[in-house]
């Protein structure tokens, strides 16, 4: 097996490079996680100021603090580009796969450590790339791409003449090439480098949450790559793909899209879906209740997928037999995601649980997820997407689960993981005032949102009728509540840091049984001299 | 209370100085002296639809509260599993885990329940849609067009009538609570007047980017596409007045695209339409019917196009 080439790659037990080489030349997975997690907590903070600015604006009716509503339709563009692409998939796919996949399946390290290197490197240039689209002309006379993440033409062609746009879709190039490269990386390394005995029906399931990630990321993104490309080539070569003038048609582009934005939103929640299994096994004293039943519930969840997209798109002037069988297609997602959502629970069942701050993190995004989930079964059929299609309900639906509820896997992840990765201890205590007041926080922010919706408030919009101010009010609070929650994760984990209370190698005692707790906290530089067996 | 901006939209605000909160709470008030509070448009803290119209808003009420009873019920009885567990199952109280870690019969029963449920769902899903596409024979026919920022109507069976719909700003002339005695951001300036109990077939499109036109008490809701005419239809059995905004991002001004219908009487709907045909004359140009010049000649001086 290829492994062995590396295991005979001989060195020192904690040699590491300088600082230049070892960060900037990185091909350690740990270190390029490392890299990714830093990425993400700097998208996270420019992503949690834009939606300040979407709630400050929202506070009241009336316009609030931006003078022109087109700078609002640029902040929430921003706000959910850089969440998703910048937030999200970095820390939850970049930040923990790297780090964790090779701990868990027992490999020393990714099987394209370059490779590694180049899949972060993209990051941070499309990101500015974003950032740039912010200050440059988009619509005649205003600055930034006020276009929503979705980048409808023709408001994305026509109605934005200025290059903000061709920099939000160059910056979405870079973003998804890392994409597409780390995911070759990650199925490789599942496929050849596991350490004997570890059979593929041994793996974590966060191991497997990120295999069924990495094929969805690797069959979605080159479609969105077409779509952004040829809405470049609209914009700047004179094609008319979806021009109607010149024969082409708006509503392809939005089928392309949701082809790939519907398994985006897999992307973002499946391998949260992994980090809390391992979660609730640890915490429950007891393996995951269904192994199998699992594994291939993720599975199934990207499978079907794939055949859902159009389900974003019920008020496009789709025919009745589309609209009937995209209603079928999408009930069928609820069967695989509730057995995830009850093997969750009859892991905990009979289990002798403890609750610290990932397992209060990962019980909350179980109750996030069903709120949420159950609204998409609301939103499924086309007759009652009638009502609520862009309203701010379907904004709360979609928060509650693959937005918030991918957040809490991310915290359930981070606390269960931030012992291994540092060596420190966090501080228990200041963790689980953090979850008190994010889960508080954004339920206040977002539930109200469903009354709204339901009432008519239309989303995207900057301003809305007065009859409206009282939810939108709870809402704003809600999200200083969340904002406060955020300062006190940033104070506890500078405490960690401070403090440097000593983790041990494992500090969830018996039912953390993964790889990664075998190893030291933080691990070795390199972490597996020699291949661990698994019986 | 943060100061309002005031940039090119002179979108001055309607509670000036007052927290939003008593701003709702006055509202709230001045809605009780007004005949037809929260019909076709939202109310203060509303948690349910608007006073639905129409046949069709009826079954996607009926059909959500239907849902409601299902979502309410999963939701508690997972909650309530989540309770059990940490009540019974935390370290204190089960200090030695089971090993279970399979159960086929309850395994297929968490499968083939959720597949009954959804099942039950679909039924009254597929007769609400195919509801909705079971397009009447049209007693009135209306197309709708999508500009940034306004909606332009015309009645092809009236000799082509057409006219612009703009919102009206509340700096045009009005008391608290918006222009013209209606809701800020929702006042129009001529609005879509349909008879009472009458098939309405709407066909809707748009000139530059897409907007989607909707009326919530009438569940219809359609994206304007250019290039494209998508049919809609609807039948309101209440005079009243009915208001819906722009459900598609299109740019700046996509909140203050507001659409309104008036359901009026035979014999009002008449009248009215005599009075139109002269009015919206069918020759004017685009943009220059409405009573609004000044708001017509910013919108167009900011349009892109």
């Amino acid at each position: 097996m290829s492994t062995q080439a590396h295991a005979a790659d001989h060195h020192d037990h904690d040699h590491k490079p300088g600082f230049v080489k070892r960060w900037l030349f990185s091909t350690n997975h740990k270190d390029i996680g490392t890299l990714y997690l830093i990425f993400a907590m700097v998208g996270g903070t420019i992503g949690g100021f834009l939606s300040m600015g979407i709630r400050a604006e929202l506070a009241e009716p009336g316009m609030q603090i931006f003078s022109n509503p087109h700078m609002f339709n640029v902040f929430s563009t921003a706000h959910g580009l850089i969440m998703i692409f910048f937030m999200i998939m970095p820390s939850l796919f970049g930040g923990f796969g790297n780090w964790f996949v090779p701990l868990m399946i027992g490999a020393p390290d990714m099987a394209f450590p370059r490779l590694n290197n180049v899949s972060f490197w993209l990051m941070p240039p499309a990101l500015t790339l974003l950032i740039i689209s912010l200050f440059v002309e988009g619509p005649s006379g205003m600055n930034g791409a006020g276009v929503g993440w979705t980048v409808y033409p023709p408001h994305s062609t026509s109605g934005h003449p200025g290059p903000a746009v061709d920099f939000a879709i160059l910056a979405l190039h870079l973003a998804g090439a890392s994409s597409i490269l780390s995911s070759i990386n990650f199925i490789t390394t599942i496929f050849n480098m596991r350490t004997p005995g570890m059979t593929l029906h041994k793996m974590p399931l966060f191991v497997w949450s990120m295999l069924v990630t990495a094929f969805l990321l690797l069959l979605a993104m080159p479609v969105l790559a077409g779509a952004i490309t040829m809405l470049l080539t609209d914009r700047n070569f004179g094609t008319t793909f979806f021009d109607p003038a010149g024969g082409g048609d708006p509503v392809l582009f939005q089928h392309l899209f949701w082809f790939f934005g519907h398994p985006e939103v897999y992307v973002i929640i499946l391998p949260g879906f992994g980090i809390v299994s391992q979660v609730i096994s640890t915490f429950s004293k007891k393996p995951v209740f269904g192994y199998l039943p699992m594994a291939y519930a993720m599975v199934a969840i990207g499978a079907v997928g794939f055949v859902v997209w159009a389900h974003h798109m019920y008020t496009a002037g789709l025919s009745l037999d589309t609209q009937a069988y995209f209603l079928a297609a999408t009930m069928v997602i609820a069967v695989p995601t509730g057995i995830k959502i009850f093997s969750w629970i009859a892991t905990m069942w009979g289990g002798s649980v403890r609750f610290p701050t990932p397992m209060l993190f990962a019980i909350g995004f179980i109750v996030l997820f069903t709120l949420g989930g159950v609204t998409g079964v609301v939103l499924a059929n086309p007759g009652i997407d009638r009502a609520f299609h862009d309203t701010v309900y379907v904004v709360a639906h979609f928060h509650y689960t693959m937005s918030i509820g991918a957040l809490f896997t991310l915290f359930s992840g981070w606390y269960y993981w931030f012992p291994k990765m540092t060596g420190y201890m966090y501080n228990e205590t200041l963790g689980k005032i953090h979850f008190w007041m994010l889960f508080i926080g954004v339920n206040v922010t977002f539930f109200p949102q469903h009354f709204s919706g339901m009432a008519g408030m239309a989303r995207r919009q900057a301003d809305y009728p007065d009859a409206l101010a009282g939810w939108n009010m709870i809402s704003t609070i809600g999200a200083w509540i969340s904002i406060a929650a955020m300062a006190v994760f940033f104070f506890a984990m500078a405490l960690a840091f401070v403090r440097k209370q000593k983790a041990g190698d494992n500090p969830w005692g018996v039912g953390a049984t993964t790889l990664e707790w075998t190893v030291s906290s933080p691990p070795a530089f390199h972490a597996f001299e020699k291949l661990p067996k698994v019986k | 209370m943060r100061n309002r901006l005031k940039g090119g939209q002179q979108n001055s605000a309607v509670f000036k100085g007052i927290g939003s909160i008593l701003a709702s709470a006055v509202f709230s008030l001045m809605l009780i002296g007004v005949a037809h509070a929260g019909n076709g448009q939202p109310s203060p803290w509303q948690i349910g639809f608007q006073e639905p119209v129409t046949v069709i808003a009826r079954q996607i009420e009926s059909f959500h509260d239907f849902l409601m009873i299902v979502i309410t019920l999963v939701t508690l009885f997972v909650m309530g599993l989540l309770a059990y567990i940490i009540l019974k199952f935390n370290e204190k109280a089960n200090p030695v885990p089971s090993k279970t870690t399979h159960n086929t019969a309850i395994e297929v029963i968490w499968t083939i329940v959720p597949i009954l449920i959804l099942l039950v769902i679909c039924i009254p899903s597929f007769r609400l849609l195919f509801a909705q596409y079971t397009f009447p024979k049209a007693d009135l026919v209306i197309k709708a067009t999508g500009n940034q920022w306004y909606w332009s109507y015309e009645y092809p069976d009236q000799g082509g009538m057409s006219f612009d719909q703009l919102m009206l700003r509340d700096d045009d002339n009005n008391p608290i609570g918006g222009p013209d005695g209606q809701p800020r951001v929702l006042a129009v300036d001529n609005f879509v007047v349909v008879p009472v109990n009458k098939n309405v077939e709407l066909l809707i499109t748009a000139s530059d980017v897409i907007h989607n036109w909707t009326i919530p008490a009438f569940g219809v809701k359609v994206d304007a596409v250019p290039g494209r005419v998508v049919r809609a239809w609807f039948n309101a059995d209440t005079i009243g007045t009915y208001y819906g905004q722009c459900s598609e991002l299109c740019g700046k001004d996509h909140a203050y695209m507001p659409i309104g219908v008036k359901v009026m009487s035979e014999a009002d709907y008449g009248t009215w339409l005599a009075k139109a045909k002269k009015e919206y004359a069918s020759s004017e140009p685009v943009g220059k019917k409405s009573g609004d010049t000044q708001l017509a000649a910013s919108v167009n001086a900011s349009t892109n196009r």
